[in-house]
């Protein structure tokens, strides 16, 4: 397998010019994959809408097939990647760099490390629970279709390294989801779908000029227009350009995270949307933000970043506090779970910019985490509604009485979403608290009450649903086959992941290492020497949840903290 | 005919614009008249139209009394599309890399103009193939459409390729008389005849101004030739240049009213209301890129040493025309009306590209120029549909429920909105991205702030139009037969839609060629 693929690897890469970075990254993919494997994880999805969007209105019947066929052969792409991944590399793997728009100097520069892998993977898990998952049975063409595009353009912004091609995908995705909420949605479908779309818009509106900037500014320095990121990070921008570029990619992320006060957009969308729309927005599309605050935030404006940190900070505790908050006095279930998002997302943002390797890991881990549960609470919740046509908290009572199955798969995935230890929620809010406790302790202390409150409003919402004794003339079904088919998936994850998150870490950790000490070469940030012995930490949470996790990570670490983690997990 | 002229302008030309010339054989000039020698192949595309357009003309009067003779009009329209496209790519591969001027330095042929005549090329086929299928479903069967068009888009190429602003004039009329009758080629609409007269009106005024602002140059610059003007201003300081100063800002009145700057626009939503729906979409792909030829030469090769002064006022009229046209965009409620207000925000983002006032600038604005060609005529060919039989449902709620009812035509719609609202994988996204980058190379930040705040307000324009077709209606079913989608405006739409995508993904030899076609 090696020596072909080397061949024509390093032949594709010559072509492209590079820094030595680069063509590390690049020696390093010659040696693993012998076709375009990243190409094909945008590409398969893009010709599967196009072919499921010719199916004849005869063939309606072999559309969900269709789609489930490409969504799956994505995802086994996806699983191929994974397993091919060099766990020890922290640089870019599988890269393959060609020219696009030489013009513009934008490249086809596509890259996977561990910040990315595993949203990657997410992304190929969830899109066939989307379109297999809840019942839709209206105008099913254009709605495998929708989705399978939107498919291939979430891949292309987890995968992208050239800005430009970035800002494509980032933008692109919004049409898909645009036709889901407004063609599919409820209530006030086709004002979300216009907030949605116009709100995402404007953020990106400014990081298009921004990204432009960048790279005219750039220009003297390297000697052409790129758009590669690992060529920009050493444009070597002056302080105060760098802060306002750095604004104004923040601003476009900050929308799309959604980090308090630009959240707005997010409870109509999550509302109004169908379940499908609903899994993938908060799944992985939330994700788009907090993703391009480490990938592009951190990358390319360490010292912006850092400067900016505090403030970011205090949004983004704000943003748990008033999430929870809000979520708490909710009537409609499915809003309560999108407010529970902004909740989460805080955690992620306080991670981000804590700017310690615990804390990034951590919230690397929790992008996935909540990528897993959030969009098993939608799927629940759409499969209430499916059966009462209410989300109203009140008009729901007693469930668990007419559903055990659906009362105890609820209850899992729900503790998942408060962060009890063993489920895996827990493991990465908890590297974000204890990585900012470091650095930015009261953010830490006040971020930690957020857990609190999630189990209060998530407890008392089940409470008023699921327990007590239902109404006379109410009824509801128990999950059938292809729902419980749809969320095992997920339900296995959440347990997995929550007992043994050590190959979900391993393969982040070199990748985060590298991006801390990216800043810290770039900046004066520096992270406290306890915070290298992070190693020690991630074994006491281990040790505190499980025997396996406990191994697991004793594995990696000759310096166990049991007690002190211990105490810290109480 | 235009060739003709031309010698006859060349003349006149020799004898005002040469003084020079004149002095050194003082006393010839009267007895002599200088003829200019004339080179054929500086003015072929434009002339291959006029002569297309005359021929069609005796044939449809010749045999007007037979049946199939309304069947060839297209054919000879597009026959002579092609060979005027032909001669640019003679042209072209003749120049290759430089430049000539003919005729008297009246015409100079050089990449940019061969750009704007494939541009309108373009822009006359497209435009022909839906107005086969308009003619007949509204049932005006005669050649007077093609004709004009033909003739409307020779003035445009004479504009695009004008080294004088004479014959800059002589284009810019050519054009728009064509177009004012145009306007109202629908003989059984009152809105139609309406458009024309104040399209005429307004034309007519600006027009005056226009050759005001020559005169008044010529008065500063002793010249109406732009080399000579651009020779002059940079040998000489004009000290006093009130003179040339009110010259510049009538020369620029006139060409923002062709090209629908803000606050020369008003006729613009009244007019692509009221004419028929193909030669509304024509107007705003032919006469915008004529009107930017003329902008770009004017500005950038003689008046380029009059940057600093009229950069700003350039500067200005690009930002209020993106704002105020997008701003408007959003509270129309007629389809063709929002068109309008969009194809002046869409002047304003042109105007970035001039303002920049650079070879990137010029390149950006002439692929700008191509994209929106094809996105705005490929829209008005799904208007000119949507608005059936008497082309009158033109309102938004024309369009409710047009996802279920045409869904090739919504999806393809929906395609060409996208594209004007910039989305990315659509040509619009790769225009918009040039101007913008060639804005921000000469650090003009501001400019693209605001160019990207005002796509955003459009954008709710155009999703707007997205809504009422799918999320809209009560999904009741179409009469049969009420989109019947000619075969010329299906394969006008189809080119349109696959030229759209096609520029959005893989854009590299267009923009290289908009890079070759720089001004000299």
């Amino acid at each position: 397998m090696n020596v072909p693929a080397s061949v024509f690897n390093s032949a594709v890469f010559n072509s492209a010019s590079s820094s030595a970075h680069i063509a590390e990254a690049g020696a390093h993919s010659a040696a693993s994959v012998p076709f375009p494997l990243l190409t094909m994880l945008i590409l398969v999805p893009m010709i599967g809408a196009a072919v499921v969007a010719v199916v004849p209105k005869t063939r309606h019947e072999i559309v969900t097939t269709l789609g489930l066929g490409v969504s799956g052969a994505t995802l086994a792409l996806a699983v191929w990647l994974m397993t091919n991944f060099d766990k020890a590399e922290a640089g870019y793997q599988f890269a393959s760099k060609h020219q696009w728009i030489s013009q513009f100097g934008v490249s086809w520069n596509l890259g996977v490390d561990g910040i990315s892998l595993w949203l990657i993977v997410l992304t190929g898990i969830l899109f066939p629970i989307a379109i297999f998952g809840p019942d839709e049975r209206h105008e099913r063409k254009s709605y495998v279709a929708w989705l399978l595009l939107l498919e291939a353009g979430v891949m292309g912004v987890f995968l992208s390294l050239d800005l430009f091609m970035f800002f494509v995908f980032f933008e692109i995705v919004l049409v898909p989801m645009y036709f889901l909420i407004g063609g599919w949605g409820h209530g006030n479908k086709t004002y979300s779908a216009l907030k949605f779309f116009l709100y995402t818009m404007f953020g990106s509106a400014l990081m298009l000029v921004a990204s432009i900037t960048l790279v005219a500014l750039a220009k003297p320095k390297l000697g052409m227009y790129t758009f590669d990121i690992t060529q920009l990070a050493e444009a070597g921008l002056g302080q105060t350009t760098a802060r306002w570029l750095f604004l104004a990619f923040a601003l476009a992320f900050a929308i799309k995270v959604p980090i308090f006060p630009l959240h707005t957009w997010l409870p109509d969308a999550h509302t109004d949307s169908p379940t499908a729309g609903s899994v993938i927005l908060a799944g992985v599309m939330l994700k788009m933000g907090t993703y391009g605050l480490i990938r592009f935030g951190l990358f390319l404006f360490p010292e912006a970043s850092s400067w900016f940190g505090p403030v970011m900070l205090t949004l983004g505790v704000i943003g748990i506090i008033y999430g929870a908050l809000t979520a708490v006095v909710q009537k409609d279930l499915k809003r309560l779970v999108a407010y529970s998002s902004i909740a989460h997302l805080g955690f992620i943002v306080v991670g981000i910019y804590a700017i310690t390797q615990q804390a990034l890991s951590g919230s690397v881990l929790q992008m996935i985490n909540h990528g897993v549960s959030t969009p098993a609470l939608f799927l629940l919740v759409g499969w209430i509604y499916e059966r009462r046509h209410t989300r109203e908290i009140a008009e729901l009572r007693g469930l668990q009485k007419m559903a055990p199955v659906f009362a105890g798969v609820f209850t899992i995935v729900m503790l998942s979403s408060i962060g009890v230890p063993g489920l895996n929620g827990f493991v990465g809010e908890f590297l974000i608290l204890i990585g900012t406790f470091l650095t930015h302790r009261w953010w830490a202390v006040v971020a930690a009450s957020g857990v609190i409150l999630a189990a209060l409003y998530l407890l008392w919402a089940y409470q008023r649903t699921f327990h007590g004794e239902p109404d006379a003339g109410d009824s509801m079904e128990d999950l059938n086959l292809r729902e419980k088919l749809a969320i095992a998936p997920l339900l296995l994850l959440i347990v997995f992941m929550g007992v043994y998150p050590k190959p979900f870490l391993d393969r982040i950790d070199p990748s985060v290492k590298a991006l801390i000490a990216h800043i810290e070469g770039k900046t004066s940030v520096r992270e406290p020497e306890v915070a290298k012995m992070r190693g020690g930490i991630v074994e006491g949470a281990g040790a505190g949840e499980g025997a396996v996790a406990g191994e697991g990570a004793a594995v990696k670490t000759e310096k166990p903290a049991k007690s002190e983690a211990g105490k810290a997990t109480k | 005919m235009s060739a003709l002229l031309l010698t006859l302008l060349a003349q006149a030309g020799n004898d005002i614009v040469q003084p020079d010339a004149a002095l050194a054989e003082a006393g010839v000039v009267a007895e002599k008249l200088l003829m200019p020698t004339i080179d054929w192949t500086a003015i072929a595309p434009s002339t291959i139209l006029v002569t297309g357009a005359m021929v069609l003309l005796v044939l449809a009067s010749l045999f007007r009394h037979s049946k199939w003779i309304s069947g060839t009009y297209i054919w000879i329209t597009l026959g002579t599309v092609a060979t005027a496209a032909f001669s640019a790519w003679r042209q072209w591969i003749r120049i290759r890399p430089g430049s000539f001027t003919a005729i008297a330095d009246a015409v100079k042929v050089d990449g940019f103009a061969i750009f704007i005549t494939v541009t309108i090329c373009c822009a006359l086929a497209l435009a022909a193939l839906v107005v086969d299928g308009y003619l007949k479903r509204e049932q005006l069967e005669g050649p007077e459409v093609f004709v004009l068009m033909m003739l409307s888009a020779s003035g445009g190429m004479i504009m695009a390729s004008a080294n004088d602003l004479i014959v800059l004039f002589l284009g810019l009329e050519i054009l728009s008389i064509a177009l004012y009758v145009l306007a109202g080629s629908h003989l059984r609409r009152a809105e139609s005849q309406e458009a024309a007269l104040k399209y005429f009106v307004l034309g007519g005024f600006s027009s005056a101004l226009f050759l005001y602002g020559i005169a008044l140059t010529y008065g500063a610059t002793g010249s109406t030739n732009l080399g000579k003007i651009a020779t002059y201003l940079s040998e000489n300081v004009v000290l006093h240049n009130g003179l040339l100063t009110a010259g510049l800002a009538l020369l620029l009145v006139g060409m923002a009213f062709k090209v629908a700057a803000v606050p020369f626009h008003l006729w613009t939503p009244d007019v692509y209301q009221g004419s028929p729906s193909p030669v509304a979409g024509f107007m705003a792909a032919a006469a915008k890129a004529a009107g930017f030829a003329a902008l770009l030469r004017v500005l950038l090769t003689a008046l380029g040493t009059l940057e600093s002064d009229w950069h700003p006022i350039v500067w200005v009229l690009s930002i209020i025309t993106m704002v105020i046209g997008s701003i408007l965009t959003i509270v129309q409620t007629d389809v063709k009306r929002t068109l309008a207000y969009s194809s002046i925000s869409h002047a304003g983002f042109i105007m970035i590209g001039v303002q920049a006032a650079s070879t990137k600038g010029v390149s950006a604005a002439l692929f700008y120029l191509l994209t929106y060609t094809f996105v705005v005529l490929g829209t008005f060919a799904v208007v000119t549909i949507v608005g059936r039989r008497g082309d009158a449902a033109h309102s938004l709620s024309s369009y409710e429920g047009l996802g279920r009812k045409a869904p090739v035509l919504a999806l393809a719609l929906t395609l060409f909105l996208l594209g004007q609202a910039g989305i990315p994988m659509t040509s619009g996204f790769v225009a918009k991205f040039g101007v913008l980058s060639a804005a921000v190379d000469v650090k003009s930040y501001a400019i693209a702030i605001v160019a990207m705040l005002a796509s955003v307000v459009s954008g709710f324009a155009y999703l707007r139009i997205i809504v009422k077709m799918y999320f809209s209606g009560d999904g009741e079913d179409a009469p049969a037969g009420a989109y019947a989608v000619p075969m010329g405006t299906k394969i006008a739409i189809g080119v349109a839609a696959a030229f759209t995508l096609f520029a959005g993904v893989a854009p590299q030899a267009l923009l290289t060629f908009a890079e070759k076609a720089i001004l000299r």
